[in-house]
């Protein structure tokens, strides 16, 4: 066992760029702010490439076990990475010019370090840090973008990512009391001779902290809040890439636990069922584009729990939540630039005739929420299918028609969304801003998000071979 | 060869949408052009076709898609597809030509309707369960936008009811789908290889399970009763063309979903429940008549005459299910017909809805009871309409005819009770000629003064259609020949 500080290349890529970031953009005038965003997207594209390098060799472990660089890690890293340049994307129409541009920067940075460490985590105390590390940030992060309605958004996340936090950090001293130790491996071989009953309270502890940075239910009373209430920035990125880091964790958290009891894979099922069936429900009654993509996103956190009921149980499993999270990641994205397009839309009816406007804009939102509803050949629609297939050869073939009704029940709202854009203006309305300025910049995030999603979708297979690598440990 | 006609419309859809300084008549143009190359290279492929025998497909090609899943892109042709592949270039021709007279949008019209075609014709060339379900479920979606884009009345609204419920359909049929892969040993989604593996063989409840996720999502899209309350509000509120497409050639995707997956890779499930198939069908043609008998706008009369027919289709392709002793060559019969009845159906039916939209092009109106004596102004639109109802209620010399013959022949023979359905004809006899006497004959009235009769490209539109019609009546053979083969060995695949 050694220390082997070198598989951390990319974590430590994207830290040392927040650091950059937060100390140079201090000295910086206010209109060459850019430098720090450059800096910043410098920063996640030589992490993207060296996660991606990574991936070509076998699974190997740093820290003594306590971080794995497996296909898992590696995909998420490379989600991440891509994702928050995404975001960068997104945040030069909306804050570029503003007081707080490049701490903003910097606390993304930040986050996404932590978002790669919980996706590479096999140990419980590693688990924490990456936990603290992603959630910290991310309060700074909804309060500084938000305004005065960012402020009740921060002050909810921040409560309830305390509580979670408790919860997790209850958990892991649980599981640490029974098993003597905090590393996933020694916790397969221990915990099936443990007490049960003391195990499920413990693992249940570090699932509620994973389901609140993954924005699942029970724990997803601050996602719509903060969609809505945080701007456009913070809404992107704490609705998609905290997402990638949590259920990579939760899978990897799950198959240690189900090693020798498959009850884990049902409360799994559970989990799932429940945040698709509400994030659907809520979402109907939204008329705030921004809160209705919110609750569709805890809604898609169902989708992503789906296979993780398949943990170990079915090769697809593992493969096919790395290519929903990449699906969904760019999918989000697309929605929300969209949203941050238009800043000033904040009714679904304020759409009205978008199409005929703003063509481009129409199209990526219309691929953005076909996406989302899991429209072939489109992304999602990959991982909707591969995950409802997984569920069903794992046992759970419940959960599969679960997914389909839920993918109905998703229809419905999208579509009260993306049918004003393309019905014919109203005389009055207020119209749509311009091509060009400050929101030309998530135009372009948009429109880019959506051709990643379509093109990930068509080429489905020559990215799967990628992502079947077995999980490490 | 099949990649070209599935992709040719579709390249050309992008071009139109994605270039704004294509002009009006340029767009227009363009895409009659590209379907009459359709035509032809579905032409060239009827020309070359030979039958590839049992499980076989004719111009096969395969590459791998994810091959995670076992999904491939593999499509190919045979007697049941061709027939399909060929009724629908000249469906998506007619209507190109109609829309010659359009003045809306034609460049995004144009657009729409090419890639309608490409993924319709897409769904016929599928062998592979993932590849039909992503162009079954494009299909819906790009209704959806000519429903919504060029309808009237209360379009958005029907297009939204026709959306959540095809979408509802497709996503059952892609729960059968996972269920056939995962029972499937190796799990596969291929359709060649799913028929010869014949999964859930022997699992009854599994088995009955997934057929009927398929048959729930299949009978969505035919209509069939109870499934069939999207299809009046969408047709009355589609345009013209939208209607035509939609009934000539996306409800035969149900249909044919029946005979592709449903019959060959279910066989013993599709036995057990032959007789509810059966029952479906014979309600759906009896329904689908009697409540088209009571409609007085011209549109939605057509739209139930289409659950009418499409109940024969489903009500033969159960036939064929019931087990009788020595009865093949009635089963192989019965499933001629159906293929016949879906070519035809979707000929004749497409002719009709285009010759309705006349109508709401010069009155605004579909209301039969606000038209008399049509046929003195419009003596060339009288015409080709009873020529169109006669097709339709199956008078012999029209393909209609051919093919509730063979369905009859067919489905009496194996189970007799089916001849109750025969009262469907009669009421569809009825209703037309009733229709055709009140609209056409008599005093004019109403919107009658000043109608102007056809123009050339709505006369050229639904004439070759009923044209078409009136040569499978008399030749069919040509047709036949083909069907034929690809018949008995759906019927051998279904007697496992």
């Amino acid at each position: 066992m050694q220390m082997r500080p070198e598989l951390l290349l990319p974590e430590i890529l994207v830290f040392l760029g927040g650091l950059v970031v937060l100390l140079g953009g201090s000295f910086l005038p206010r209109d060459r702010q850019w430098i720090a965003r450059a800096a910043a997207a410098l920063a996640l594209l030589g992490a993207a490439a060296a996660a991606a390098l990574a991936m070509a060799g076998p699974a190997q472990s740093a820290f003594s076990g306590t971080f794995t660089v497996d296909t898992a890690t590696g995909t998420a890293r490379v989600i991440t990475a891509l994702t928050t340049l995404l975001v960068l994307g997104v945040a030069s129409g909306e804050i570029a010019g503003s007081p707080r541009e490049s701490d903003t920067y910097a606390l993304l940075l930040l986050a996404t370090t932590g978002v790669m460490v919980l996706a590479g985590s096999t140990d419980l105390l590693v688990l924490i840090v990456g936990f603290l590390l992603a959630s910290i940030p991310l309060y700074g992060i909804v309060g500084l973008t938000g305004g005065r309605a960012g402020a009740e958004a921060a002050m909810k996340t921040y409560l309830m990512g305390a509580l979670s936090g408790i919860l997790l950090m209850l958990g892991v001293t649980v599981l640490y009391a029974l098993a003597g130790g905090t590393d996933y491996a020694l916790l397969q071989e221990t915990l099936p001779a443990a007490p049960a009953a003391a195990v499920g309270a413990g693992v249940l502890g570090v699932l509620a902290g994973l389901l609140f940075k993954a924005g699942g239910v029970p724990f997803h009373f601050w996602v719509p809040d903060a969609a809505q209430g945080t701007g456009a920035t913070a809404a992107t990125f704490l609705t998609t890439v905290p997402k990638v880091g949590a259920l990579v964790a939760v899978y990897r958290l799950v198959a240690t636990v189900s090693a020798g009891d498959g009850s884990w894979l049902l409360v799994a099922a559970l989990l799932a069922t429940a945040s698709m069936v509400l994030g659907n429900l809520a979402a109907y009654w939204q008329t705030d584009p921004r809160r209705l993509l919110g609750w569709s996103t805890v809604a898609q956190v169902g989708f992503l729990l789906v296979p993780v009921a398949a943990a170990g149980r079915s090769d697809l499993a593992l493969p096919s939540l790395l290519f929903y999270l990449a699906a969904y990641a760019v999918t989000n994205v697309a929605a929300f630039a969209v949203t941050a397009a238009l800043p000033e839309h904040r009714e679904l009816a304020d759409y009205r005739g978008l199409a005929r406007s703003r063509p481009g804009l129409g199209l990526a939102l219309l691929v953005a929420l076909l996406g989302l509803v899991g429209t072939p050949p489109l992304a999602v629609f990959v991982g909707k299918l591969t995950t409802a297939t997984a569920a069903w050869d794992g046992g759970h073939g419940w959960l599969a028609l679960v997914v389909m009704l839920s993918s109905v029940l998703s229809l419905f709202y999208y579509l009260r969304w993306f049918a004003p854009v393309f019905a014919r203006p109203e005389q009055h309305a207020a119209g749509f801003p311009g091509r060009g300025g400050a929101a030309a910049w998530p135009a372009v995030t948009a429109g880019v998000a959506a051709v990643a999603s379509l093109v990930l979708g068509v080429l489905a297979g020559a990215l799967w071979a990628a992502l079947e690598g077995p999980l490490g440990m | 060869m099949l990649s070209l006609i599935v992709f040719l419309p579709l390249a050309a859809a992008a071009v139109l949408a994605v270039v704004p300084s294509i002009g009006a008549a340029a767009a227009r143009w363009a895409w009659v052009a590209v379907s009459v190359v359709e035509l032809l290279l579905v032409g060239v492929l009827w020309a070359g076709y030979e039958d590839p025998g049992p499980n076989g497909l004719a111009f096969e090609e395969q590459v791998p898609w994810i091959p995670g899943v076992n999904s491939s892109y593999h499509v190919g042709v045979d007697g049941l597809s061709l027939p399909l592949l060929a009724m629908t270039a000249v469906v998506f021709l007619a209507c190109a030509v109609h829309a010659l007279r359009d003045a809306d949008r034609p460049r995004v019209q144009a657009a729409l309707f090419l890639f309608l075609q490409g993924v319709s014709l897409g769904v016929f060339v599928a062998a592979d369960l993932i590849l039909f379900f992503v162009f079954f479920d494009l299909s819906i979606v790009s209704m959806y936008f000519v429903i919504a884009g060029w309808g009237h009345g209360n379009a958005v609204r029907s297009a939204l009811k026709f959306f959540l419920y095809t979408f509802l359909g497709s996503l059952a049929l892609l729960l059968g789908f996972i269920g056939l892969y995962v029972a499937a040993a190796p799990h596969t989604f291929d359709i060649p290889e799913l028929v010869a593996a014949a999964p859930l063989a022997g699992d009854p409840l599994t088995g009955g399970l997934v057929l009927a996720a398929i048959l729930v999502g299949l009978a969505v899209k035919t209509p069939t009763v109870p499934f069939h309350t999207w299809l009046p509000p969408a047709h009355t509120d589609a345009p013209a063309t939208g209607s035509a497409v939609l009934a000539g050639v996306l409800l035969k995707m149900g249909t044919y979903g029946f005979v592709r997956i449903a019959m060959p890779i279910l066989p013993e499930a599709w036995r057990a429940w032959a007789w509810v198939i059966v029952a479906v069908g014979v309600v759906s043609v009896l329904y689908g008549a009697f409540v088209a008998l009571a409609q007085t706008d011209l549109k939605r009369m057509i739209a139930y005459t289409s659950v009418n027919h499409m109940g024969y289709i489903v009500l033969a392709l159960g036939a064929v299910g019931v087990l009788a002793e020595g009865a093949a060559q009635a089963r192989s019969v019965a499933v001629t017909g159906a293929v016949v009845q879906m070519v035809s159906h979707g000929l004749i039916t497409a002719a009709l809805f285009l010759l309705a939209g006349v109508m709401q092009d010069r009155a605004g109106s579909y209301d039969m009871g606000s038209y008399g004596g049509l046929a003195a102004p419009a003596p060339r639109y009288a015409a080709l309409f009873a020529v169109g109802a006669f097709a339709s209620l199956g008078l012999p010399g029209f393909s209609g005819f051919i093919a509730e013959f063979q369905i009859f022949a067919g489905s009496v023979a194996v189970a007799p009770v089916t001849a109750v359905a025969l009262v469907g004809i009669l009421v569809t006899a009825a209703l037309f000629l009733r229709a055709l006497q009140r609209v056409f004959t008599g005093p004019a009235a109403g919107h009658t003064p000043g109608f102007e009769d056809l123009r050339a490209p709505e006369l050229w539109s639904a004439g070759p259609l009923l044209g078409l019609s009136l040569l499978i009546g008399v030749l069919p053979r040509v047709l036949l020949e083909v069907i034929e083969p690809a018949s008995a060995a759906l019927v051998g695949l279904v007697g496992r």
